[in-house]
């Protein structure tokens, strides 16, 4: 049952070849077997679950049933879920029971799925590797001495091992993409503003957003088609009809125009890497489609720029968690500044705390123009370049992340070689185009083979394109059936 | 650009952070890196670039003004550390 996509498992329910309590309790047992050995999740919601299916079941007999009902999935811990634990991988999220449910939740309560658990992270979605998470480092399934990517690392891991059909995530600067590629499944940041913040945690308000983590294209087409839409509290959702992500996944692709940034395929890239990136984009020829050589001439600004307005919007919204109203509290405060900064100081763990301090130092008096508002007009020089692009191309292709997953703890005590894993992921957040990670490949690693990821960007709110370019590969390629050893 | 012990001081108190004296030495090392990362800004020459604060051209939505929220103080506040007859907890703040 665990390997089937979201579509037999759609037809499995509606033609009755099993239930909804069936395949939820199939792949709780999955999670009770395979997951201590991951970390994968923060909280297990058997009960949650089980109920959730036995209602699923019902709509289903009275006739109600839609395309996704009974079908189970994990939430990353960032999303709020009414009675339920929402950590965001932090300590002083630990205690927090989230009273209602973020709107992505609730649409896909309506849609009648239901939640196996919430997923570990990195804390407050800040990090590439999920070794920040208050709940311990998450392992990769391929193999569990390395990194699973992050901040959806959790997520990554839960999908490509076959504990969970399908998952959200989130992604600020490549935190659905990266793990999508280190695990090899399938992850789409859509449009900024396509999927509603409702509910989420907030990091970075002007970046983050989240979308489905799947095995396929056409699993994240389902998902998304649930996910997307406009919701009037968030203020920045747009205001825009939600197509039916599926109609177009079999659009052949002759004649698609697929640009290629020069800057992505230089200095950092590692060889045997950018030679499966390659023979992907190579394959992508074969199916009908035009290469271009194309130029991204700010992109070597994208991370400096991201790590002063990420940074700096975290500061402003993370000032909310001061140990009054909710979350962790100090022991004996002395005064009201001593509650403050012991219950924060001991709450929040060292990458959070450093990005905190990098924002509150660049919106402080005196630095705000050389920091907040420089990056704010390279952002504007980084968006630009991608506009001129699209006049020219369909789609952009390159590699999602510039090595394979690395050992666990080889990048913790470096804050700046960890944000170069998102080199190639944060220019698509600081523009707000949509943006995926398909497997494309695997290269030798020390345990066995390790997967690639293939990033394909789009023009804003073309989701459908990149789910049917991606599909299309997906149909001459088996990259994204491979299960890691262990969880067959 | 580097940044010394005083200058995390400084920082961590306006940012209402409490660090150990023990972790300074890891502030001071691991922010300069980044302030150096971030370093790079400073080469590209922007004047009269018009700042992007947000990635798509929207407009602030009204709504009407009426009432949409009930009211779920209890409910919100069960998560609350310290709380008395509907009222947030706070060491003494006025003598």
């Amino acid at each position: 049952m665990h390997n089937k996509s979201i579509a037999e498992l759609s037809q499995g329910l509606a033609s009755g070849d099993f239930s909804s309590i069936e395949l939820t309790r199939a792949y709780l047992e999955r999670i009770e077997t395979h997951n201590a050995g991951l970390n994968a999740l923060i909280s297990v919601t058997a009960e949650e679950a089980m109920a959730a299916a036995q209602l699923a079941d019902q709509t289903r007999q009275a006739g109600n049933a839609g395309p996704l009902t009974g079908v189970p999935l994990v939430y990353k811990d960032i999303f709020c879920t009414d009675g339920v634990k929402t950590s965001c991988g932090s300590k002083i999220l630990d205690n927090f029971i989230a009273p209602y449910d973020a709107t992505v939740v609730a649409k896909c309560k309506t849609a009648g799925m239901p939640m196996l658990g919430k997923a570990n992270m990195d804390e407050f979605a800040m990090g590439s590797s999920n070794e920040t998470s208050f709940y311990g480092p998450v392992k990769n399934p391929w193999d569990t001495e390395t990194v699973p990517g992050g901040s959806s690392g959790g997520s990554a891991a839960l999908v490509a091992a076959r504990l969970t059909p399908i998952a959200t995530g989130t992604d600020t600067g490549g935190s659905i993409r990266q793990p999508a590629a280190l695990c090899g499944i399938t992850g789409l940041k859509p449009t900024y503003g396509r999927v509603s913040r409702y509910g989420m945690v907030a990091f970075a308000s002007s970046l983050d957003q989240a979308g489905p983590m799947a095995r396929s294209a056409e699993d994240a087409a389902w998902l998304l088609n649930v996910m997307a839409g406009f919701d009037e509290h968030d203020s920045t959702s747009v205001e825009r009809e939600v197509p039916d992500y599926t109609a177009h996944l079999n659009t052949d692709l002759q004649g698609l125009k697929i640009g290629l940034p020069k800057e992505y395929f230089g200095e950092g890239l590692d060889a045997e890497v950018g030679r499966v990136v390659d023979a992907a984009i190579r394959q992508y020829q074969q199916m009908g489609a035009e290469l271009m050589e194309i130029s991204l001439p700010n992109s070597h600004l994208s991370v400096p720029t991201y790590y002063v307005v990420a940074p700096a919007e975290c500061s402003s919204n993370l000032s909310r968690f001061d140990g009054v109203r909710f979350g962790y509290r100090c022991e004996d405060p002395q005064d009201l500044e001593d509650l403050y900064k012991r219950s924060r100081g001991e709450g929040f763990g060292a990458e959070v705390k450093r990005r905190i301090m990098i924002g509150t130092y660049a919106l402080s008096a005196g630095y705000y123009d050389a920091y907040y508002l420089k990056a704010q007009q390279l952002r504007q020089l980084i968006s630009d370049d991608f506009k001129r692009a699209f006049e020219k191309v369909d789609v952009i292709m390159g590699p999602t992340a510039p090595d394979v997953a690395f050992k666990l703890g080889a990048k913790a005590s470096d804050p700046v070689s960890m944000y170069l894993s998102d080199i190639y992921t944060i220019a698509t957040n600081l523009a707000g185009l949509p943006g995926m990670s398909i497997p494309a490949g695997f290269v030798a690693g020390n345990k066995g083979d390790m997967p690639v990821g293939l990033q394909i960007i789009g023009n804003y709110f073309d989701e459908s394109r990149l789910l049917n370019v991606a599909h299309q590969f997906q149909l001459s390629t088996n990259w994204h059936q491979r299960v890691p050893e262990g969880f067959e | 650009m580097s940044l010394g012990k005083e200058d995390i001081e400084k920082i961590a108190h306006l940012a209402r952070l409490g660090i150990n004296d023990a972790d300074v030495p890891g502030y001071v090392r691991n922010l300069s890196d980044i302030l150096g990362l971030v370093e790079q800004m400073s080469a590209v020459e922007t004047s009269g670039v018009t700042p992007m604060a947000h990635p798509l051209d929207a407009r602030q939505r009204l709504r009407a003004d009426e009432v949409t929220e009930i009211n779920q103080r209890e409910q919100l506040q069960a998560n609350a550390p310290q709380v008395e007859a509907g009222l947030f907890l706070v060491p003494q703040v006025i003598e």
